[in-house]
């Protein structure tokens, strides 16, 4: 650019903008990733955004049980430590959940019946009691600690396990790669037929391909599902299958995928095609020789686009593989997750995460096919 | 394993039975009418003959698959719109009755109304103020690959990223939302934002703006750079400042990209199902169309003629576009 080429007070203002915006669109994302990663107890409570610095935690729990104690004197003494070995500091300490603040590290609580109740900064509690202590369950200590950030991949462990996102990443797999292969090889067949060949009928369809680019899919759900369920009631499957949400997602994506694999075939140079079929190549061959290999590009946006349209579609996953926990694709799991453990952010948090890793793996490595793909599927 | 295995299986006789069907047909097509060693006339004819197959042949699959899911579907949709629940009996226009006597309807109608105002606007606002301003800079590209990243994002997915921000602790507890954060530490009361009715609509927007504006910024650069440089330095030489330049020679030159930016992301808008239906499923006045037609498509069962009355609202305000967009494709193959 012309006007921008000096230092200026406007570059700097651009750079100032620019930086702006980047973190405003980066940090949401941010924030998923390291909340998924801290401990859940410090999730809970403070903000991902003080994930370095040491968290206050409100905490309790309950001392050694009555049979640990000792007799020591005329008193009887249980010992032990809040911490059990962890690392962080406690600042204060109750025995009451109406005051759990009660007392500064080092104070002498006074507990009812003469008892008293000593905790130190490091975790080590001293319960005295003149009587002997009784029941089975121990004295619960409520402490205010302040705890180091802990970072563990422990929510990852859980919700590849417990929450079955193992399972439907899986299954996310099984819908993906089927999806996204056999729309390429019927597209392609039909581009070249639209681009290179003549016969009557074809503007109509080209009309027809771009008419059905913007067609909301909401408008064959219905229709579809009524079908599914009398070809499903055929065969004696069922309406929910992977082979039926695999036609499904190559029916959908048909027309982008015919539009831009026309328009990358139709503009490739016509002489090298005449000359093969004076040469007495069937347009089979000049498909299967000269198209395909020279439409690489066109191909490979198209997978992106397909890909990442699959694997993040929620809609049509619920409409067409259902529910059932041993059907759930990730996004439709993260749906139900959020449904069920609303609160529960560890959990989410490394979820979502998981979901979205493998998109942002292809998009960072194939960006520029994707990018290919947009310019052409739209600019023209 | 076993089920990944089973799908790769699947899918590697799926490609064969594809490469198979198209190889096959083709062979058949040479056998029946040969075109080698035969008199003149007969091979003028076949050669006819098998130019006027071999298209329907290459073309066979797509237009059966393009019929099944998305033509007929079209029509039947229609169709069922007359029919009752189970899409048996012939209602009329009951569902249509129904539809613009519902409370329900006109709120989704009025949101989706909102969304297509709003997010449209802020992504090709947004797209092309950075676009602009990233092509001036060295580490443009970086940027612009950080703020295209979430176009690789579900939306349910963004919904569980943004609904972590919009996170709202009662009492006195410490937000651990950013917004209500940023919002206490400059002494505002916290608030449960996506139940506020109204304003709530534009914190589920900003979800899919910020998912967009990616997609309109790697468009418009590439409208950008296609500018000529003659025109902008002509300007230059004639005095004209940066706003100028920006607003009078380089917009209007890419006025035809900002509209197919922008009918894109229309038509993505009118289908926005996901974000609602995980933030809010349409609770606090936050329903939409899209929304609207899944609901009843499943409610209590599911009741297709108004499900189906739905769709076919979201299908009229997409109308325009196609026709639109249908005149430009064969616009530009005359140009050709």
């Amino acid at each position: 650019m012309v006007a921008s080429s000096k230092r200026t007070p406007l570059t700097f203002l651009v750079h100032a903008t620019v930086l702006f915006l980047v973190v405003l669109w980066t940090i949401p994302t941010a924030g998923l990733f390291i909340s998924s990663i801290r401990d859940k107890d410090q999730l809970s409570v403070s903000g991902w955004w003080t994930a370095l610095s040491t968290s206050e935690q409100r905490l309790v729990t309950r001392a050694y049980e009555p049979k640990s104690q000792v007799q020591q004197g005329d008193r009887f003494v249980i010992r032990g430590n809040l911490l059990e070995g962890g690392s962080g500091e406690i600042a204060r300490f109750g025995f009451s959940s109406l005051k759990p603040e009660a007392y500064a590290v080092g104070d002498v609580a006074e507990m009812k019946k003469g008892r008293t109740l000593q905790v130190n900064a490091n975790g080590d509690y001293v319960l005295s009691s003149p009587t002997e202590w009784k029941g089975s369950r121990g004295q619960r200590i409520f402490y205010t600690a302040e705890v180091p950030p802990r970072f563990t991949l422990d929510n990852y462990r859980e919700v590849l396990s417990a929450e079955g996102l193992g399972q439907s990443f899986i299954n996310s797999l099984t819908v993906t790669i089927p999806a996204t292969i056999i729309p390429i090889l019927v597209a392609a067949f039909a581009a070249y037929a639209l681009a290179w060949m003549r016969f009557p009928g074809r503007a109509l369809l080209i009309a027809g391909v771009v008419g059905l680019l913007v067609v909301p899919l909401q408008m064959s759900l219905i229709p579809l599902l009524k079908s599914y369920n009398l070809i499903g009631e055929f065969f004696g499957v069922g309406s929910k299958t992977y082979v039926g949400i695999w036609l499904a997602h190559t029916g959908f994506g048909l027309p982008l995928a015919i539009y831009l694999l026309r328009n990358y075939i139709s503009g490739l140079p016509g002489e090298i095609i005449e000359s093969a079929r004076v040469d007495g190549a069937s347009d089979f061959d000049i498909f299967r020789k000269i198209i395909l290999p020279l439409s690489f590009p066109a191909l490979a946006s198209f997978a992106i686009f397909q890909f990442l349209w699959v694997w993040n579609d929620l809609l049509i996953a619920m409409v067409f593989l259902g529910n059932n926990q041993e059907h759930l694709v990730l996004t439709g799991q993260l749906r139900e997750l959020l449904g069920s453990r609303g609160g529960n952010w560890e959990i989410l948090t490394a979820s979502a995460f998981i979901t979205i890793i493998i998109p942002l793996l292809v998009f960072f490595s194939l960006q520029r096919y994707l990018v290919r793909g947009l310019l052409a599927g739209s600019v023209k | 394993m076993a089920q990944l295995a089973s799908a790769l299986a699947i899918m590697i006789m799926g490609v064969l039975g594809c490469a198979a069907y198209f190889y096959g047909s083709n062979f058949l097509l040479d056998k029946l009418f040969p075109t080698k060693n035969r008199p003149y006339e007969q091979i003028a004819r076949n050669l006819r003959t098998a130019n006027m197959v071999r298209p329907w042949l290459f073309l066979g699959p797509a237009v059966l698959l393009l019929t099944f899911y998305l033509f007929y579907p079209v029509i039947d949709s229609f169709r069922l719109s007359f029919f009752d629940r189970t899409g048996d009996e012939f209602v009329g226009l009951s569902n249509y009755v129904w539809l613009f006597g519902s409370d329900e309807f006109f709120e989704s109608f009025r949101n989706n109304m909102l969304w297509l105002i709003v997010v449209p606007t802020a992504a090709t606002f947004f797209g092309l103020i950075i676009a602009t301003m990233t092509d001036r800079i060295w580490w443009g590209n970086i940027a612009k690959s950080l703020i295209f990243m979430p176009m690789a994002i579900s939306f349910i997915g963004a919904s569980v990223i943004w609904k972590f921000i919009y996170d709202f602790r009662s009492g006195g507890d410490a937000q651990i939302g950013l917004l209500n954060a940023i919002v206490v530490f400059f002494g505002g009361e916290p608030q449960n934002w996506i139940t506020i009715p109204f304003w709530n609509n534009f914190f589920l927007m900003i979800i899919l703006v910020w998912i967009q504006t990616g997609f309109a910024m790697v468009i418009l650069s590439a409208a950008l750079r296609g500018i000529p440089d003659e025109t902008i330095e002509a300007a230059v030489l004639d005095g004209a400042n940066g706003l100028q330049i920006f607003f009078k020679i380089m917009v209007p030159q890419i006025w035809g990209t900002i509209a197919v930016v922008w009918t894109t992301i229309t038509i993505l808008v009118l289908k926005v199902f996901d974000i609602v239906l995980a933030m809010t499923n349409g609770q606090w006045d936050t329903q939409v169309l899209a929304n609207q037609m899944f609901d009843w498509m499943f409610r209590g069962g599911g009741d297709f003629g108004r499900g189906a009355v739905v769709a076919i609202v979201i299908m009229v305000l997409v109308i325009p576009i196609m026709i639109w967009n249908i005149k430009r494709a064969n616009a530009e193959m005359e140009g050709r």
